[in-house]
C-alpha cells in the first residue's frame, strides 16, 4: 500500500493536507548527529591545545581524525536527501544570503578547509615528511603529495607549524561552536514551527554535540586501545569521563530550562506539544533521551568518575570503571541520536494548525531507509580506519626530528 | 615567507580561480536580472498551458445561453464550474465538446444539505427530494428557478428549520413571527421577511397576562431582564438552550 | 460588453440554427482558421498583444469571504485541473477546511481530499454553535519566510507580488516547505521540486482570473490588483473587516479573509 495512505489513516485530529508527507526524515536526523560528533570531537581536541589538559593528550590526533572522518561523511546524508543532488552546487554558486542553510554551506566549507584540514596538516606535516623518507610505493607518494611540497623541517619551520597550529585551534574553537550552533539555528530560526523556533535550540544543539563528541572519543579511544592490545591510559579515560560529566550537566540544565520555560509560558502550542511528547515521542524522548540518555549517564558518571570527588563517589576498580564509562558513552550516543530524532521528526509530527498529530513511517529500503542510514552511521568508522592508516595518530608513530634535520 | 605559507597560499589561489571559473560557466545567464532568481523561470511559468477559458470566452459564441444565464440565479456560477475546463474547446470547438453533468450526482455538490453551508443558501436533501429524477428535468441549469416556489421556508433555510423542528417552537409556523412577502420566494435577496422588533412581540404569548395557551411559559415582562431584547439571550429557533 | 461576434468564427447569421449549420459545414475550417491566425478565443480576450505585460504595474492579492463559501470544492478541483497537480490527497495548492464549533466549545476541523468532491463525511454529531468553510491557499506573503530560507534562490517573489518556484533550479531540500506557516507547499513527487499555488500566474499575466476564482460559484474568492483602485479586491477590502492568517508571524499575507473566525489557524 502507498505508505502515505497508511500515514493518512493514522492521523489524529486535523493536519493540513500537505502535511501528510513528512519531509525531513531519517537522513536529516543522521546529518546533525554526524556534524555534532565533529564539533564535539574537535572541541575535545582543542582542550588539549588551548587549555593544555595533558591527561587527554593521547586522544588529540585521534580526535582530529575522527572529526575529519565524520565531516567527510555528513554531507552525504544531505546529498542523498535532496530532490536534485546534481544541482547541489547551486548553493555555492548563487547562495541566498538570507538563508541559514545557504550560509551554513560556507560555514561548513570554512570549518573543513581553514580549520580542520589546516590543523591536521600543520600537526602532521613534519611526520609526513619523515615517514615519506622511509616508505615506498603509494603510501610514500600519498604523504609527499599531502605535504604540498613543504618539506622544510628546520627548527624555524617547525616553530611556525606549532604557532600556526595554535592560532588555528584558537579560531577553531569558535568555528566549531559556530558549526553545530548553526545547525541548531537552521531549525531555531523557523518561526512557522513552535517546536523548533526557540533561542535555545542552537545552544542545546551545541552542548549536546559536545557531549556526544566527548562520549564518542571515549569509546573510540577505549576500543582502539583494546584492539591494539595496548594498556588503557586510565587518567586519560578518567579525564574524558569528567569532562563528559560536566558537559552533560550543562546540556541537561539547558534542556530543563527549555522545558520549564515552555511549560511556564504555556503558549498556544503547549496543548499539541504536550500531546506530542506524551504520545508520539514517549519512547524516544522520555525513555531514550531523558532517562537512558541523560539521567542514567549522569548518575553513572557522577558516582564513578572523579568529577565530583577525586577518587569518585563509588570507588571502583579500573576495569569496572572504564566499562561503566563505555556503557555511559553508549547510552549517551543513543540519547543524543534520540535528541536529533525528537527535534527533527518530532517537529513534523504535529500539524502547524496545532490541531493534530501524524506519524512517521520509516522505510527499510531506499535512500531514506533504515539500511542506508545505518550504513551512513558506519561509514565514518571505515573512513577513520583509512585515515588512521594514512596518518597514524598513535604516540609510537610520531616522528622526532634528529638534529640537524636534512631536507 | 615560510614554505608552508607559500604552499597554502598557492592552494588558496587555485581554489579561488577554480570557483570563479565555475561561477562564470555554471551560473545561469538570466540569474539576478530581476532579483535573486533566474528571470527565465518567470517567462517559463508565464507560458504554461491554460485549461480554463473563463466565462467571457463562452460569451463569444454562446450568446443566448449566456444572456439567459446572466439574468438568472446561477449568474455567479461560471460556465466551467459545471462544464469543466473548456480552453481546448475554444481552440477546436467542433472537435472537443465540454461535458455537461446530467446526473443527480453533481448538483448536490453545491446544493446538498450541509449544516455548515451558510443559512439561506438553497439546499435540498438529495435522498428525499424527488428521488431518482434528474435535477435538470425540473430545473434548467442555466436558469434554475424552481418549477414552483417553495412552500416551506426550510427549503432554503434548512438549518433553521431543523433546529426549530426539535424545539419548543416546533408547532409555530415561520410566518407566526416573520411576516414574509410572497416575492421573497422569487427574489430572496431583494425582498426580505420582517423580524419582530420589540419585547412586546414575544410578550404577546409569554407575558403573564397574554391570551395564549396555558402551556406556554410565562415571565414577568417588567422585571425579567428588561434592558435586553428577548432574542439577545434566547435563540428564537431553539429557545430552550441553557 | 464587447461585441461578442468580433474575432470569432461565429460571425455569421444571428439565428442560432444557422450558426450551428455554419459550424457543422466548416467544422474543419474553424480550428484551421484559429490555428492559422494563432489566436484562440482565450487570447483574443486577453490584453492587446501590443502592450507587453509589465510586472511593475501590478501587485496581486486575493480576498476570501468565509461567509460565502459553501464548501463545494470546485476551486480545489479546478486548481488541480489547471495546474496539473497530482490527484492524490497529499498534494494541494488550495484546499477547503470545514470548522464545526460545538456548543461544548470543542472545535472539529476536517478537509477530506482537500474538499474536492465535497464534504460527504458526516458533520460531527454534536450541538453546533458555529460552523463554516474556510478555503486555504498560499498567502503570497509580502515578507515570505519560504523565500527567506531558500538556499539557492529557486523560490522568489516577482515584482507583481506572486511567489513562484523555479522548477529547473530547485534542489529539493524542502526547507521552504518547513518554513511555510500555512502548509501551502508540497514536494511534487514527479519533479522532486517544491510546488505551490502561483495565483495561476500564467493566467493572471494575460488578464484572466486564477482557476479557483473563476469557478467559485458564490463569489467567495475575489481576485484583484492592489495597485488598482477600481478592482473587486479594492471593494472587498473597503467593505469588510479583514483578517489574515497567523498575523503574529509578520509574514504580511496578501490573502485577506472577511468574516474569519478566531478558531481558524
Amino acid at each position: 500500500m502507498d505508505p502515505l495512505q497508511e500515514v493518512l489513516r493514522q492521523v489524529t485530529g486535523y493536519i493540513y493536507p500537505n502535511e501528510v508527507e513528512l519531509h525531513w526524515g531519517l537522513l536529516v536526523v543522521v546529518y546533525p548527529y554526524l556534524t555534532g560528533l565533529v564539533a564535539g570531537a574537535f572541541i575535545l581536541a582543542s582542550l588539549v591545545r588551548i587549555f593544555d589538559v595533558k591527561e587527554v593528550q593521547p586522544t588529540y590526533r585521534l580526535a582530529l581524525l575522527t572529526a575529519l572522518a565524520y565531516l567527510i561523511v555528513a554531507p552525504l546524508a544531505l546529498l542523498l536527501h535532496l530532490g536534485h543532488p546534481e544541482r547541489s552546487f547551486e548553493i555555492f554558486l548563487t547562495p541566498n544570503f538570507h538563508s541559514a542553510m545557504a550560509m551554513f554551506g560556507f560555514v561548513y566549507a570554512w570549518y573543513l578547509m581553514v580549520v580542520l584540514l589546516l590543523e591536521i596538516w600543520l600537526d602532521y606535516r613534519k611526520d609526513m615528511v619523515l615517514w615519506a623518507k622511509k616508505e615506498t610505493g603509494l603510501l610514500r607518494w600519498t604523504h609527499l603529495v599531502l605535504t604540498l611540497g613543504a618539506t622544510d623541517i628546520s627548527p624555524n619551520s617547525l616553530r611556525f607549524d606549532r604557532s600556526a597550529s595554535r592560532f588555528i585551534t584558537l579560531i577553531g574553537i569558535p568555528s566549531a561552536f559556530l558549526l553545530h550552533g548553526y545547525v541548531g539555528f537552521i531549525f531555531g530560526s523557523v518561526k512557522a514551527n513552535p517546536w523548533w523556533s526557540s533561542v535555545l535550540i542552537p545552544v542545546v544543539f551545541l552542548f549536546s554535540a559536545i557531549v556526544s563528541g566527548i562520549a564518542l572519543m571515549l569509546l573510540i579511544y577505549f576500543l582502539s586501545t583494546l584492539l591494539r592490545g595496548k594498556p588503557v591510559d586510565m587518567p586519560c579515560m578518567d579525564k574524558l569521563a569528567t569532562f563528559l560529566f560536566y558537559a552533560l550537566v550543562v546540556d541537561f540544565s539547558l534542556e530543563m530550562l527549555d522545558f520549564i520555560h515552555r511549560l511556564y509560558e504555556a503558549e498556544e502550542s503547549i496543548h499539541i506539544l504536550s500531546q506530542l511528547v506524551f504520545s508520539r515521542l514517549f519512547l524516544s524522548l522520555i525513555i531514550l533521551q531523558a532517562f537512558l540518555g541523560t539521567v542514567v549517564p549522569l548518575i553513572l558518571l557522577g558516582s564513578v568518575s572523579p568529577a565530583l570527588r577525586r577518587k569518585g563517589i563509588l570507588k571502583l576498580p579500573e576495569e569496572l570503571r572504564r566499562l561503566l564509562y563505555a556503557g555511559a558513552a553508549i547510552l549517551i550516543q543513543i540519547g543524543i541520536f534520540s535528541t536529533r530524532w525528537n527535534v527533527v521528526i518530532g517537529g513534523q509530527l504535529f500539524s502547524k494548525s496545532l490541531r493534530g498529530l501524524t506519524t512517521y513511517k520509516m522505510q527499510l529500503m531506499g535512500l531514506e531507509g533504515l539500511f542506508t542510514s545505518a550504513f551512513l552511521l558506519l561509514l565514518p568508522v571505515l573512513v577513520l580506519l583509512l585515515l588512521i592508516y594514512i596518518l597514524p595518530p598513535w604516540a609510537e608513530s610520531e616522528q622526532h626530528v634528529e638534529t640537524p634535520a636534512g631536507d | 615567507m615560510t614554505q608552508q605559507s607559500s604552499r597554502l597560499l598557492l592552494v588558496a589561489a587555485l581554489l579561488v580561480v577554480g570557483l570563479s571559473a565555475a561561477r562564470h560557466f555554471l551560473v545561469p545567464k538570466t540569474f539576478g536580472q530581476r532579483g535573486h532568481y533566474r528571470a527565465a523561470a518567470v517567462d517559463a511559468i508565464e507560458k504554461l498551458p491554460i485549461r480554463y477559458a473563463g466565462r467571457e470566452a463562452c460569451a463569444l459564441c454562446h450568446t443566448e445561453i449566456v444572456a439567459m444565464h446572466g439574468k438568472a440565479r446561477h449568474q455567479s456560477v461560471s460556465c466551467e464550474v459545471c462544464h469543466g475546463p473548456a480552453a481546448a474547446h475554444t481552440e477546436a470547438p467542433t472537435d472537443i465538446k465540454p461535458p455537461a453533468p446530467r446526473t443527480r450526482g453533481y448538483c448536490p455538490l453545491c446544493h446538498g444539505y450541509d449544516p455548515t453551508r451558510p443559512t439561506g443558501f438553497p439546499q435540498i436533501d438529495p435522498v428525499t427530494h424527488n428521488p431518482v429524477k434528474a435535477c435538470i428535468s425540473c430545473h434548467n441549469p442555466h436558469a434554475p428557478e424552481p418549477p414552483h416556489t417553495p412552500e416551506e421556508c426550510g427549503a432554503c433555510h434548512g438549518q433553521i428549520a431543523r433546529s426549530k423542528a426539535v424545539s419548543r417552537h416546533a408547532q409555530l409556523p415561520c410566518v407566526q413571527c416573520h411576516n414574509t412577502p410572497e416575492q421573497h420566494k422569487i427574489t430572496p435577496r431583494l425582498v426580505h421577511p420582517e423580524k419582530p422588533r420589540n419585547r412586546e412581540f414575544c410578550g404577546g404569548c409569554h407575558a403573564q397576562d397574554a391570551r395564549s395557551p396555558k402551556e406556554i411559559l410565562r415571565i414577568d415582562m417588567q422585571s425579567h431582564n428588561s434592558r435586553y431584547l428577548c432574542w439577545q439571550c434566547h435563540y428564537p429557533h431553539q429557545p430552550e438552550g441553557d | 460588453m464587447d461585441d461578442p461576434k468580433r474575432n470569432s468564427p461565429c460571425s455569421e447569421p444571428p439565428a442560432s440554427e444557422s450558426r450551428r449549420e455554419f459550424l457543422h459545414t466548416f467544422s474543419l475550417a474553424a480550428p484551421l482558421l484559429l490555428l492559422g491566425l494563432r489566436i484562440s478565443a482565450v487570447e483574443a480576450l486577453a490584453a492587446e498583444p501590443e502592450a507587453a505585460y509589465n510586472a511593475r504595474d501590478h501587485y496581486y492579492g486575493m480576498g476570501i469571504d468565509v461567509s460565502k463559501c459553501i464548501g463545494c470544492g470546485r476551486c480545489a478541483d479546478a486548481c488541480k485541473n489547471e495546474n496539473d497537480v497530482p490527484r492524490e490527497p497529499y498534494y494541494f495548492r488550495t484546499w477547503v477546511e470545514r470548522y464545526v464549533i460545538g456548543a461544548d466549545g470543542e472545535t472539529d476541523v476536517d478537509s477530506p481530499n482537500g474538499g474536492i468532491g465535497g464534504f460527504t463525511s458526516k458533520t460531527p454529531d454534536k450541538e453546533i454553535l458555529r460552523t463554516f468553510f474556510v478555503p486555504k491557499l498560499c498567502n503570497q506573503c509580502t515578507d515570505p519566510p519560504c523565500v527567506q530560507v531558500c538556499p539557492v534562490g529557486a523560490t522568489f517573489a516577482t515584482e507583481d507580488g506572486v511567489v513562484l518556484v523555479d522548477n529547473d533550479y530547485c534542489i529539493g531540500c524542502r526547507y521552504c516547505i518547513q518554513a511555510c506557516p500555512y502548509g501551502a507547499r508540497f514536494l511534487d513527487p514527479r519533479t522532486k521540486t517544491a510546488n505551490k499555488c502561483t495565483f495561476c500566474y500564467h493566467r493572471v499575466t494575460k488578464g484572466l482570473l486564477p482557476a479557483c476564482v473563476e469557478v467559485c460559484p458564490t463569489g467567495a474568492r475575489v481576485f484583484g490588483d492592489l495597485k488598482q483602485r477600481n478592482s473587486p479586491l479594492a471593494r472587498f477590502t473597503r467593505f469588510n473587516k479583514i483578517m489574515t492568517l497567523k498575523p503574529h508571524l509578520n509574514t504580511k499575507p496578501k490573502v485577506f479573509y472577511a468574516q474569519l473566525d478566531e478558531e481558524v489557524r
